[in-house]
């Protein structure tokens, strides 16, 4: 096994015990997006009317695409804490390959998010929402969605990185709630005015809602939108394309050059 | 023959926006040997480590452990060390046996879960092997620490300030495993703030000081550079004249008074001048004693003696005070 392979998979390991050794992130994480959809779900569900869709069948896969997004705020709070705690530096001493401790975190955190999506489609299952598309589109759906979780993850080690603090990092970790709120992905966005429409349709989270929504064929794509919402599968493959091929290479060189 | 040096280090500067944290600092540490980098708080002790295990780059100057240039065959020198730097570095939500497994996996030891269990032993972790690391204290994280860097053999082994903060008995382990270390031919170096442990553990002293080095010699030769302080404290002020003259027999050197306290002290490089001579000797000559001690020379000593001052001053008093108790 090449260098680079072998560090990353010691990493993924290390990640994946580290999790299990301290679940409370991960139990927030999982229970928050049940809790939202039955919230949501049943509270919003009876005010809100979604063209040519059942309004949890179209929270579903929102809320799927939003708690992706967390990943921002996993990934950020995960890197910070090994800076924080030295762990950081003392791998940088070690003859480990620069790319591996990044790729080993984001790596483990997608395997995490995959098996977490399954209870909570259980839930979905259980308050109405369906495959209505194809297999294969569901499979895609499901693809699609853990590629951005992918991307996200490496937008938060790049800011843990960069913060290199614990509390900061949560703080901030906090504010990436914020971003499914201006998105599709709670709320169609046909009845946003126009200014707000047009920034919430560039948000890439409403442009993956709304491909998982065309994929799981629980919603139409919306008329009228902008491109990346008009096109959503072409679309969130271009933000993913484009959020790793930013965050990638700046996350790799920020944890090579350490504190400077 | 020729001495071979495991750490050389020409000029290497680093600066942190107006602080100059190194200011062209030479170190050469023969291998096999342990060289103690003694200094106060904020003399750059801590960013000499972090430039030398390719944590930071420097600024200008240049470098060679184990034969390989710092910067440009990082990975190699990283082959070839072992750190302990002076923040724990451990992942507190894995237990001291996983943390010992992953960073003996990432230095491709063969039989990692063997070796993890080989070093818990011998830093009296066992016990506490399967707890997740964050609830250890502060000398079982330490040692926990310390293990980590040893997970392979390392040519170079870096140790910052490895035994401030921890009690007497933590300490014992940490010193024990860098002599083990050195007689299987491990080169040491340490930075520390404290003179006795630099002369317990060190062949060389680099006494550092603003960035610099100040000064180096064997801790020996520092040692009688500086002398011991002897004082003794008698019963009444007219016997101050006559325990005066007995030190200044005994020592050779000019005997300093504190009134107040009814006490005279003088430094001496006699290794011969014990406690029980200088008593009996104080006896014998009728003053009555109250108190008399010898005390080594620290840190502070040194200081005065070589630099002509206090060092550099400190960021942190609450150290500084501890660091004179
Ligand atoms: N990352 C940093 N940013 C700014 N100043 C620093 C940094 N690291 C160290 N310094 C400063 O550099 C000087 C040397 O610090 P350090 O190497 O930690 O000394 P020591 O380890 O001997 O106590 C100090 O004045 C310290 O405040
Ligand atoms: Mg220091």
């Amino acid at each position: 096994m090449s260098t680079w392979a072998y560090d990353g998979t010691a990493m993924f390991g290390r990640q994946l015990r580290r999790m299990r050794n301290n679940p409370g992130l991960l139990v927030l994480t999982q229970t928050m997006p049940v809790s939202m959809l039955l919230f949501f779900g049943y509270v919003f569900g009876s005010a809100l009317a979604v063209p040519g869709a059942e309004y949890r069948s179209f929270l579903v896969p929102g809320l799927l695409v939003a708690t992706a997004s967390g990943g921002v705020m996993t990934g950020m709070f995960q890197s910070a804490q090994d800076v924080h705690r030295g762990v950081t530096d003392r791998l940088r001493t070690l003859p480990v390959s620069r790319a591996a401790v990044p790729v080993g975190q984001a790596a483990a955190d997608v395997v995490v998010t995959a098996a977490g999506t399954v209870p909570f489609l259980l839930v979905g299952l259980a308050v109405g929402w369906r495959v209505e598309g194809s297999a294969l589109g569901a499979v895609g759906a499901v693809a699609l969605l853990l590629l951005f979780r992918f991307a996200c993850v490496w937008i938060g080690i790049f800011l843990g990185l960069l913060t290199r603090n614990e509390e900061a990092a949560g703080q901030l970790g906090g504010a990436t709630f914020l971003l499914p709120l201006l998105s599709s992905a709670y709320i169609p966005t046909e009845g946003l005015p126009d200014g707000l429409r047009t920034v919430a349709e560039w948000n890439p989270i409403s442009a993956v809602a709304t491909a998982l929504r065309d994929l799981f064929g629980n919603a139409p794509v919306p008329e009228g939108a902008a491109w990346p919402v008009a096109h959503p599968v072409a679309g969130s493959l271009g933000w993913c394309a484009v959020l790793l091929a930013v965050f990638v290479p700046l996350a790799v060189r920020q944890y090579a050059r350490g504190k400077r | 023959m020729t001495t071979t040096y495991t750490v050389l280090s020409e000029g290497l500067e680093k600066r942190f926006g107006d602080v100059r944290a190194l200011r062209g600092l030479d170190l050469a540490v023969a291998e096999g040997t342990v060289c103690g980098v003694l200094g106060p708080n904020g003399a750059g002790k801590t960013t000499a480590v972090r430039l030398l295990t390719t944590l930071l780059r420097p600024d200008a100057g240049s470098a060679r452990i184990a034969g390989h240039d710092l910067v440009r065959e990082a990975a190699a020198v990283r082959r070839r060390i072992g750190v302990t730097g002076q923040d724990t570095s451990i992942d507190g939500d894995l237990t001291g046996r996983q943390n010992l497994r992953l960073f003996a996996r990432l230095h491709r030891v063969r039989g990692a879960a063997a070796r993890a269990a080989e070093l818990l032993d011998r830093f009296g972790l066992t016990e506490a092997a399967d707890r997740p690391a964050s609830g250890y204290s502060g000398g079982m994280r330490r040692r926990l620490d310390l293990a980590a860097s040893l997970v392979r053999r390392p040519e170079v082994l870096f140790l910052d300030e490895p035994t401030t903060g921890l009690d007497p008995a933590s300490r014992t382990p940490v010193w024990d495993a860098v002599r083990e270390l050195t007689g299987e031919g491990t080169t040491v170096l340490l930075t520390t703030q404290y003179l006795e442990e630099a002369d317990r553990l060190a062949d060389d002293i680099a006494l550092v000081d603003r960035g610099r080095v100040a000064h180096t010699g064997t801790p020996a030769g520092l040692k009688s550079l500086v002398g011991t302080h002897v004082e003794v404290v008698v019963a009444d002020a007219d016997a101050l004249v006559t325990a005066a003259g007995v030190l200044d027999r005994l020592t050779g050197a000019e005997p300093s008074f504190d009134r107040e306290r009814n006490a005279v002290g003088a430094v001496t490089g006699d290794p011969t001048l014990t406690l029980p001579r200088l008593v009996r000797t104080l006896d014998a000559a009728g003053v009555p004693l109250l108190d008399a001690s010898l005390r080594p020379p620290t840190l502070d000593d040194v200081f005065l003696r070589l630099v002509g001052g206090p060092g550099t001053p400190s960021d942190h008093p609450a150290e500084d005070e501890e660091r004179a108790a």
